[in-house]
């Protein structure tokens, strides 16, 4: 089975966050970067299904020059090679004009299956997967949590709301939107490492796929969220902060 | 171009909740446009529903019917609401930002050279619609520039449920066109994941822990904190996925919804599906070392520090007071 992986890499969890000048985006020189987590648990489950039926397993992912790093870590991880998509401009673009560049990037290719993390932790469209699909005129499934290879093609058990669950038939070539927790992720060994760095890693300009887009969604500026509820904070050490408390709880908001 | 449709979901034989909230931003933003609101039922057999929307204050309510529309398939959804929207033309179609129109409505506006703007908190004039950005770090204010119809989704608790708002509305049906061959995918009857032996949405008190915890071996502080103030254990994503809890004790979109009258969060960062399944609880308490964590907009009280050091003390704080 030939299996592309689309990762994105995103700001650092706890990374301190500022609004750049413009106030459309955050100061990007600012910030570490990590793969963005639901898209890690759809490279983990690629890889397994790989170590089962075999196969490739191609990354696939767009932005500037940094995202090299996340790419070499998936690389590490085990899959076989990697499509950088080259563009500066992804905070700007709709979820439509970035799956328009994926889906380009993926036509040539020509995969059995496509998996996607279900949400970036950044923008959180939520959407690439599902347009994926769209795009690429396949069927999807979205909220994946295990992939099991069937004689038709796929059995895979989707997460509903509210803690109920619903298993899912669909044919190959498909594309599955990965929810994150379904697989215990690996680490990268240190062969893995080593390895990488002769994997290859192909890039693409963004221009050079003829994926224009016109804006259909424009984020025009970013503040501080509104505060819902007025936060009393509470000072002093640990000691004083715990005694403040169980006093307010208990007399204030009369919890205790 | 015929104004504003409102998509509602059914859940249980009824329109759901957050189909209700959906409709109230689809009012808000026929007041900021100055267009009419309608509402759109879909699936197998829509009478029921359409009689429930019909007194809701839509404008006109339509009945998107098919036997192969039951049970949901996305392929399903979107052939039929494709063939709606390019009937009715709106220039807005509103849907709840459930897990089921996560799964569809970025299709559907793609086949229609669109894109959905999801998730939506809050509305502006112009229009202009917010949105959360890197997990409630950030908000953002999204514009439509095109000409096509505007697919937005507005998220659970964002838009205020009108309870008041009562009419009688005309009531259409919509036959779409549905080859079964066009439903690619088989869906399974929806089942439990396990059986539920732990009841959060009857707890007065609770104690939920994440990231900020580190490790499974760290869970015990939380426990006793949770045993001295009499409260369950909670958790968020995360540390279910990780198998430190059970996923029973998972509190937000996919886990639990609860409000108890008082809810400890310890090392949640607060991410909107977390806070999705607790933002009602009476009195919120965040520890959390970072100040800007977004659970702190939503706390009632905030103690930022380490939590290594505040929950242990905050234990013994209990015990002294009791």
């Amino acid at each position: 089975m030939k299996i592309i992986v689309a990762i994105k890499q995103v700001p650092e969890r706890d990374a301190q966050v500022r609004i750049d000048a413009a106030a459309k985006w955050i100061e990007e020189s600012d910030v570490q970067y990590a793969m963005n987590e639901s898209d890690a648990y759809a490279l983990e489950e690629a890889l397994q299904l790989k170590e089962k039926h075999g196969g490739e397993v191609v990354v696939l992912s767009a932005g500037p020059g940094r995202v090299g790093t996340t790419i070499r870590e998936a690389l590490a991880k085990g899959a076989d090679r990697a499509i950088h998509v080259d563009c500066n401009d992804l905070a700007t673009r709709d979820a439509l004009s970035v799956a328009r560049l994926l889906a380009e990037a993926i036509k040539p290719e020509s995969p059995d299956l496509v998996l996607s993390g279900l949400q970036s932790d950044d923008l959180g469209y939520g959407q690439t997967g599902v347009i994926l699909a769209e795009l690429l005129g396949v069927p999807h499934a979205s909220l994946i949590l295990t992939v099991e290879k069937t004689d038709g093609g796929l059995k895979v058990k989707r997460e509903l709301e509210a803690g109920w669950f619903q298993e899912i038939e669909l044919p190959l070539p498909a594309v599955l939107a990965m929810q994150s927790g379904g697989n215990k992720l690996r680490y990268a060994t240190l062969m893995g490492i080593k390895k990488a760095k002769t994997r290859e890693m192909r890039v693409v300009g963004c221009d050079d796929l003829g994926a224009a887009s016109p804006a259909l969604a424009t984020l025009d500026n970013v503040t501080l969220p509104q505060k819902q509820k007025s936060t009393q904070m509470i000072e002093g050490d640990a000691k004083q902060a715990a005694a403040t408390l169980v006093e307010k709880l208990k007399f204030e908001a009369r919890v205790l | 171009m015929s104004g504003i449709w409102v998509v509602l979901e059914e859940r249980d034989g009824r329109v759901s909740r957050a189909s209700w909230e959906a409709l109230a931003a689809g009012q808000m933003l026929g007041k900021l446009t100055s267009k009419a609101v309608n509402a759109a039922v879909i699936g197998g057999a829509t009478e029921a529903l359409a009689t429930e929307a019909a007194a809701k204050g839509a404008a006109e309510v339509a009945r998107i019917e098919h036997a192969l529309l039951t049970p949901y398939t996305p392929d399903g959804y979107t052939v039929a609401l494709h063939q709606f929207l390019e009937q009715e033309k709106p220039e807005y179609v509103v849907f709840p930002h459930t897990y089921q129109v996560r799964d569809f409505a970025p299709a559907l506006a793609a086949r229609m050279n669109e894109v959905l703007i999801s998730d939506v908190v809050g509305m502006g004039e112009g229009p202009t619609f917010t949105r959360q950005l890197l997990q409630g770090r950030l908000a953002g204010a999204y514009s439509h520039p095109g000409s096509g119809p505007c697919f937005v989704s507005v998220q659970a608790g964002a838009f205020r449920a009108d309870e008041g708002s009562a009419g009688t509305a005309e009531v259409t049906t919509f036959a779409p066109t549905i080859e079964a061959v066009q439903l690619r995918t088989k869906p399974g009857q929806p089942f439990r994941g396990s059986a539920q032996t732990v009841d959060l949405g009857s707890a007065q008190r609770i104690v939920s822990v994440g990231r900020g915890i580190k490790e499974a071996d760290n869970l015990p502080l939380v426990q006793e904190l949770a045993a001295a103030l009499d409260a369950e254990v909670a958790a968020s994503r995360p540390i279910c996925d990780n198998g430190w809890l059970p996923m029973e004790r998972q509190v937000g979109s996919s886990g639990q919804t609860v409000s108890p009258k008082l809810y400890l969060a310890v090392g949640i960062s607060g991410a909107i599906q977390h806070l999705v399944g607790m933002k009602g609880s009476q009195c919120i308490v965040a520890i959390n070392k970072d100040a800007e964590a977004p659970i702190f907009e939503v706390a009632d009280y905030g103690i930022v520090g380490d939590l290594f050091e505040v929950v242990p003390a905050l234990t013994e704080a209990v015990k002294a007071s009791k």
